[in-house]
């Protein structure tokens, strides 16, 4: 089986508050001081639920790709060294600030430049916009079935058993193959690589493709193929200062807060 | 400037989900005079049209088909009912449902869906829809390059304002295929009353040390009134197998709005606050005076869990 990560490089999402900064000129994150772009985490998942797909399929082959700047090779390295086979980076200037739309429709044609793809792993979704569309927006460029939210990935002979997480529990999916899986963190944690294997991984070439390889045209990706437009980025307004209760023993804490809230008339 | 908009409605036991009814009343806000129409699909759909307040036009099909979400076959009656009610914008709560359609609907229109919003307004004649992002420490306000605006919406982001069901029912057609097929259905939800319902929700994290200490935490909410209190969890808690999934409160569990929201051994990061921010007020018990829940609380106590919720039970008990 051929099977596809997709994983994006973030702004680490355990950036404190204190120190997330907005330009509210450009409307863009500004890198927080020191602290590394990360692989966001559900994407890391996504690769796992693949790599355990592979193991089961001898002769299967990992392909994980990237749509990023220079600097997202590090997060195709990274699935690299848990076990991927090959990495590719969609990379050009004219890819950068896109929608959900380009950037699936920009995968999806990677993917179908790679031809011979059984299944498209996913994050449920990129840990900085959290929009939760890229995984539902390239099985429609491709045509082909999605089930969302993974907790569990397993394989009959029809295709792929997922175990998903819905509002109230959890519902089992069987779907056919080509098909497009996107993960939840119920899943479990990824496989961490050892050293060998993340020296193994550096080593590797990163194939790089452009517009013109995936046959797109410029006006068709990124920004200028864009149909959300973000308008406005900014910090959401701080809370009141905390009151904190009074007193020498937990009773007299306890005391005074709920006297708070009965005065208050919200208990 | 009249604006015609479509609620993409879900029914739970025959009747319309809160969103549902909430979304049709933003919409009757948002339409300017405007149709505002809503689909609903599955057993007793038509019948649950009438409690739609606000909406001019139900589409609907009672197909039982349709009780088990699928969205290749919810697509093309919804896609349907597009075509008929032309909409500028549309709306689809931000559910298990909802998450799938948001996407798969815009790309079948050729336009583009926000998902997870908090709100949606009309600017001069062109929707913006807001969403928070980057966990919770941004906020997004996006305008639509397309037509129809599609939104995915947050549960509570409108006020239910009642008023007169649609006056004209259309019919949808029935289910058809689905490629993926639902073979199992695991219902793990906490008894009794919903976090999502609750006046107060009482949550613990990965401070309670345990799943034993969950026992605490649920013994507040008890001592509050079972009435009135649910239990919730952060995702730590979550992960560490404390707690079912399904209580979790934040980014990617349930947002809730009680009147009052115990976060318990809770750090507060902002992918937990997406979940709780909106509450009343926020009580936190964390033994770290630095927490970060301590810059979004309105009370704090700081100290060992296991120390002060006893002593808040007993106070309570006290009456
Ligand atoms: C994309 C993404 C989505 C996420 N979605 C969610 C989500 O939906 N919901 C969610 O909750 N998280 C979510 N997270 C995780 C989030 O970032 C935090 O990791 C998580 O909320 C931490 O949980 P916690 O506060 O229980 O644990 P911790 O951060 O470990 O905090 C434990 C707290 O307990 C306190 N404590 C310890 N012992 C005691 C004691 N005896 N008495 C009192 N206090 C004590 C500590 O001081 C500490 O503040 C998400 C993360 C990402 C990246
Ligand atoms: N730039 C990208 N490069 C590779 N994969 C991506 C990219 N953006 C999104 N994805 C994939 O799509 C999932 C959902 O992303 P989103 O819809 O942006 O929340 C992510 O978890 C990734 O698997």
């Amino acid at each position: 089986m051929h099977l596809v990560v997709c994983a994006k490089q973030i702004p680490d999402p355990e950036t404190p508050p204190s120190a997330f900064r907005i330009d509210s000129a450009t409307n863009k994150v500004v890198p927080a001081q020191g602290i590394a772009p990360v692989l966001s985490q559900f994407d890391g998942i996504a690769a796992e639920a693949a790599l355990r797909i592979k193991e089961a399929n001898a002769g299967s082959k990992v392909t994980v790709i990237s749509l990023g700047a220079d600097s997202a090779a590090a997060a195709i390295k990274q699935v690299l060294a848990m076990g991927a086979d090959e990495g590719v980076l969609l990379n050009d200037p004219a890819f950068e600030d896109g929608d959900s739309y380009t950037t699936a429709k920009t995968l999806a044609s990677a993917i179908k430049k790679l031809g011979d793809v059984d299944a498209v792993f996913c994050g449920r979704q990129a840990a900085d916009w959290d929009m939760g569309q890229v995984g539902l927006l390239i099985a429609e460029e491709l045509g082909w079935p999605v089930s969302i939210i993974a907790k569990s990935v397993g394989q009959d002979a029809s295709g792929l058993t997922i175990q998903r997480v819905v509002d109230d529990g959890f519902e089992n999916v069987a779907m056919p193959l080509p098909g497009v899986v996107t993960v939840s963190n119920e899943f479990g944690e990824p496989r961490y690589p050892k050293l060998p294997q993340i020296m193994a991984a550096a080593k590797k070439t990163v194939t790089q493709w452009k517009t013109d390889d995936l046959g797109l045209a410029a006006s068709e990706v990124g920004a200028a193929g864009s149909r959300l437009k973000l308008e406005k980025l900014s910090t959401p307004p701080r809370g009141v200062a905390v009151e904190i209760m009074p007193g020498d023993t937990p009773a007299e804490q306890a005391a005074a807060l709920v006297a708070k809230l009965r005065a208050d008339h919200v208990i | 400037m009249a604006r015609n908009i479509l609620v993409v409605g879900e029914l739970v036991g025959g009747q319309p989900t809160p969103t549902t009814l909430e979304l049709v009343s933003g919409a009757a806000g948002l339409a300017a005079g405007g149709n505002v129409s809503v689909t609903l699909l599955g057993t007793g759909a038509t019948a649950a049209a009438a409690a739609c307040g606000g909406a001019g036009t139900a589409y609907a099909s009672d197909d039982a088909g349709y009780d088990t979400f699928r969205a290749e076959q919810w697509l093309p009656a919804v896609e349907a009912a597009l075509d008929q009610a032309n909409p500028d914008l549309v709306l689809i709560s931000q559910s298990t449902p909802g998450r799938e359609l948001g996407p798969r609907l815009a790309h079948r229109r050729n336009t583009a869906v926000a998902m997870d919003c908090t709100s949606i307004v009309d600017e001069g004649g062109a929707f913006k829809a807001t969403r928070p992002a980057f966990g919770g420490n941004a906020v997004a306000t996006y305008g639509f390059a397309t037509t129809p605006a599609m939104a995915t919406v947050r549960a509570k982001s409108f006020e239910i304002a009642g008023g007169a069901g649609p006056s004209s029912t259309v019919a949808l057609p029935g289910a058809g295929e689905s490629r993926t097929n639902v073979t199992g259905h695991e219902q793990v939800v906490a008894e009794g009353l919903q976090i999502t319902d609750a006046s107060v929700v009482v949550s613990g994290g990965r401070g309670l040390g345990a799943a034993e200490g969950f026992e605490m935490v649920e013994a507040l909410a008890n001592a509050i009134g079972s009435d009135k209190a649910a239990v919730g969890a952060s995702r730590a808690a979550v992960d560490l197998g404390w707690y079912p999934p399904s209580q979790q409160v934040g980014l990617t569990g349930k947002v809730v709005t009680p009147n009052v929201y115990f976060a318990i051994a809770i750090s507060g990061a902002s992918q937990h606050l997406a979940g709780c921010s909106g509450s009343k007020v926020i009580v936190a018990v964390n033994r770290d005076a630095d927490a970060n829940i301590f810059n979004v609380a309105k009370y704090g106590i700081v100290g060992d869990y296991k120390t002060i919720v006893p002593a808040i039970i007993e106070e309570l008990k006290k009456g």
